[in-house]
This record gives structure tokens, C-alpha cells and sequence, in this order.
């Protein structure tokens, strides 16, 4: 009898136990992981920032604000006539430039988000549409990358490689091809 | 008249065994250094494996190969015998989905490593592969040549030494003029290799070029910055192969290789296999990797992998 009671009230008893710690394990690990992952979403809490080089401008169009302070921001989408002709826009459907330009803030970039971000930053705009590639990105997968392999690294921007307005990679006259075996005196 | 036994007595009696003995003697005093050598060539000439150097040794070889390479190339020559850094295991990863088989990789490699230029040797091979047929090393095209590279329709390869983890060229060495370091590095010892070309036979990349010639190398190509073990200039009858660019990756902080640093698509990665944050254990664990000829067992440490 005695035997019975113990077993009745011991074998609740660990199970009760056993069942607060798992609860206690799987409450503990997601404020965790979604610390990590509400990083990339709010405005306020900054990205990692990145050494990268200064933006392949046109020689002279930067700050933009130079010609466009003078001028009343125009937000209706049209094909630009008498400046920017040379910008031949091939990148996805149904984009214009201030789409990813700022309206108001010309020596800036925009996000989705409305967040203004610098040119150095760009980045991140890119990374909007190209998560998989920004993911690459960031670890030195995607892109490249020189310097010290064990040390100091030279980062690329997407656009020191890309075109923003036409980012397809151009194809490259090769070097030569070996000599033959048989040619070789 | 000469009777038949005094005709048949020679005038000069030597036996086969004797014969033998003097054309060796003669031979082998021909393969000795000339009696007038400068005592550098002495020195050479009975210096031991690059294993068995005392550092003290290593030191005296090292300021002799300087003073040999300086006065030859006219600049001042740098030979370093950097050793294998503690808990570095180095790998290498290139990205088939992004190589444009421009070939700038093969000339940075003959650039920074000193190879001869006229014989030509290219330690980086790019083969241009179909896409519908894949990985088919029957069907690899080396000498390809069109105005603009990538062609429609194909892919591009460039294999070089795979650093494998069983190097079947360290192997067959009759002479153990070549070995695989602690870093994952398979190195030659051009003073210690006898030409043989075993290893060359031995490889299956096709990693392994030999000197058929005096390697032609021009001064003011030269690289003064050189490893014994590595871009130091060689002599005729060697075997030589890719090393890492060992010169500059063994530094701390080292260098990115030469190829990796040249490379326009960004197709080449390298890092430190042992390290849990490096690029290229992200690439394994995260990407689809491949090593060439896996079924031979060789264990490269060099990972083809596609990005996309």
C-alpha cells in the first residue's frame, strides 16, 4: 500500500519535472533567435557596416544635389529626356529611377522601407530584391574579395561589378591559350 | 713467319670488369662539379633533403640561393622558408556557376610564381566543358579561343594541384623530393629532385609540369619575393606544381593567392579549413560542393561548388 502511494504520487512527480524543463528549454531559445531575426527588419537597429570602397560614380555627378537643389522634385513616372539620356534602364520590369533614388534627398538611396541610406550602403538596396546573394554576400561567398585572407579584406560593392541600370556581368575577351605540346621549341 | 699461338697473344689484355670500372670512374668524375667551381656549387652539390636542414644550414642555403638570384635577375631576391603555421589547414573553393573562363587566373599564376615563359608552363589549366554533357573530362576543350568568353552553351573549369589529402605524386617520389607539409601544402624540393617524372605520372589533375629546358625567364618579370619550397626560380630537370602561392599565404596576416586576387567574377575563394568561420567551411556546409575524381581517393582540398 505504502509502495503503491509512493509509486502514484513519484511517477506524476518526475513526469510534472521532466515536462517544466523541456518547456523551460523551449522558452528560452526563441527570444534568442528572434532577437537575430527581427535585426534586419526595424530601422533601428543598424547592420553591420562594411568596408567597402567608394561607389563607381561617373567622374563628376556626385553629390547629385550639385544640379538638383535647383530644381523642383518631379515624382511622376516618365522617361527622362533632356538629362540621363545615356542610362539605358535594363534591370527587371517596371522600375524608374526613383524607385531606388531618392526624391527628396538626391545624394541618397532609399529603401522599401523608406529609410534614406548612402550610396556606400547600397548594398542593402540591392539585397532587398537579392536576399540569396546578399546572404552570400556578407560571408565572402558572392562577389570578391582581396587583401589578407587571414586578415584585413578588401570588400567589392555590388555595383563595382555590377551595373545597377544594367547588371548582367559582361563577357571578357579571354587571355591566350596554351601553347600546344607540339609547338613548344 | 709468325707462327698461329703468337698471333693470337694480345698485345694489351684488359678484362670486360675492367673496362667497366674506368668508363664509370670517368663518368662519374664527369658529373663532379668542375675542379675551378666557385664554392658555391660545391655547396649545392652536397647539400641534404630540405627536411634534413639543420637551421642553421637552412640559414647558409637561403643567403646562398639570395646572393645566387640577385646576381642573376639584377634586383635584390628575397628567399623565405616561412614554416607551416600551427592549426591552418588550407582549402581552396572555386564556383563553376560564376568562372567566365577569361584565363586572367592562369597569367597571375606565371606572374607571381616565376614560371618560364618561353618554354611556356602554365600551372592553371581552364577547360571549357559542355553544359548538357557536365563534368566530362572526355569532352574538355584547353585551347579555346573565341573573341568573348563565356560561349553559349558551355562552362568552364580550371583545374590546378588539388592539394590532396593522399598525394599519389608524394608517393612514388624514388627520392622524397616532394612531400605533402602540416598545412595541407604538397611541396617540391627543386634541389633534391632528380627529374624522374614519376609524379608526373603519378598525378591525376595534371598538376605537375617539368623543365624541359632552362625555364626562360625574364628579369624584369621576376618576382623577388620568393619561398624556397615555392616561386623561387628553378633550375633545368625539375618537377615544379602549384603551391598555394606559399610565398604569400603562410604569412600572418597573409595574402589572398594570386589567382584568387585576379580573379574579375569572383568565382575563387580560399581560407582556412579549421576555422569554423572561414568562407570555405560556409561553402561545404552550406553549398553544393564536388571534389574531381572523387572515386581515386585523393582527398583534394580543392571544392568546386555552384553558388546558384
Amino acid at each position: 500500500m505504502g509502495r503503491d502511494c509512493l509509486r502514484h504520487w513519484f511517477v506524476p512527480g518526475v513526469a510534472t519535472l521532466v515536462l517544466c524543463l523541456v518547456a523551460g528549454v523551449a522558452t528560452a531559445a526563441p527570444p534568442r533567435a528572434g532577437g537575430d531575426a527581427a535585426k534586419p527588419n526595424g530601422a533601428s537597429t543598424p547592420e553591420k557596416q562594411f568596408a567597402v570602397p567608394t561607389p563607381p560614380f561617373t567622374p563628376g555627378i556626385f553629390p547629385c544635389s550639385e544640379c538638383h537643389k535647383e530644381m523642383k522634385p518631379n515624382p511622376k513616372r516618365r522617361e527622362l529626356k533632356d538629362e540621363h539620356t545615356n542610362i539605358v534602364l535594363n534591370h527587371g520590369q517596371w522600375r524608374w529611377c526613383l524607385d531606388c533614388h531618392d526624391t527628396y534627398d538626391r545624394d541618397r538611396l532609399h529603401l522599401v522601407s523608406g529609410e534614406r541610406i548612402r550610396f556606400e550602403e547600397s548594398y542593402r538596396l540591392c539585397g532587398q530584391c537579392h536576399g540569396d546573394k546578399y546572404r552570400d554576400w556578407k560571408v565572402g561567398v558572392h562577389g570578391k574579395r582581396t587583401g589578407m585572407w587571414n586578415g584585413e579584406k578588401q570588400y567589392l560593392l555590388c555595383v563595382n561589378c555590377h551595373n545597377p541600370h544594367d547588371p548582367r556581368f559582361k563577357p571578357l575577351a579571354p587571355m591566350p591559350p596554351p601553347v600546344r605540346p607540339g609547338d613548344i621549341r | 713467319m709468325p707462327t698461329q699461338g703468337k698471333r693470337d697473344e694480345p698485345a694489351f689484355r684488359m678484362s670486360r670488369r675492367k673496362m667497366m670500372k674506368g668508363v664509370a670512374a670517368v663518368l662519374g668524375a664527369m658529373a663532379l662539379p668542375a675542379k675551378d667551381a666557385p664554392a658555391s656549387v660545391w655547396e649545392s652539390f652536397f647539400q641534404k633533403n630540405f627536411r634534413e636542414l639543420s637551421p642553421d644550414d637552412l640559414k647558409g642555403v637561403l643567403a646562398r640561393l639570395e646572393k645566387e638570384y640577385s646576381e642573376k635577375y639584377k634586383k635584390a631576391v628575397k628567399v623565405r622558408a616561412t614554416p607551416p603555421v600551427e592549426g591552418i589547414l588550407y582549402g581552396y573553393g572555386l564556383d563553376l556557376s560564376r568562372c567566365i573562363g577569361c584565363r586572367r587566373c592562369v597569367y597571375a599564376c606565371v606572374g607571381e610564381n616565376n614560371q618560364s615563359r618561353d618554354p611556356q608552363i602554365h600551372w592553371i589549366r581552364v577547360l571549357q566543358l559542355n553544359k548538357e554533357r557536365g563534368v566530362d573530362l572526355e569532352d574538355a576543350e584547353q585551347y579555346y579561343n573565341p573573341a568573348k568568353v563565356p560561349e553559349k552553351g558551355h562552362f568552364y573549369m580550371p583545374v590546378q594541384c588539388q592539394q590532396c589529402e593522399y598525394p599519389p605524386c608524394v608517393k612514388v617520389c624514388p627520392v622524397q623530393a616532394t612531400w605533402k607539409e602540416r598545412d595541407g601544402i604538397t611541396v617540391v624540393d627543386y634541389n633534391w629532385c632528380i627529374g624522374c617524372r614519376y609524379c608526373m605520372a603519378a598525378c591525376p589533375y595534371g598538376a605537375r609540369h617539368f623543365n624541359w629546358k632552362k625555364p626562360g625567364l625574364p628579369s624584369a618579370e621576376m618576382n623577388p619575393e620568393t619561398h624556397y619550397l615555392g616561386n623561387r626560380p628553378r633550375p633545368v630537370g625539375v618537377v615544379e606544381k602549384c603551391t598555394f602561392c606559399i610565398q604569400r599565404v603562410r604569412n600572418i596576416p597573409g595574402r589572398y593567392t594570386a589567382c584568387v586576387e585576379i580573379c574579375p567574377v569572383g568565382a575563387r575563394k580560399f581560407g582556412n579549413l579549421l576555422d569554423p568561420e572561414s568562407e570555405m567551411r560556409y561553402i561545404i556546409e552550406n553549398k553544393r560542393v564536388f571534389i574531381l575524381k572523387e572515386d581515386l581517393n585523393t582527398r583534394p582540398k580543392f571544392f568546386y561548388f555552384y553558388a546558384t
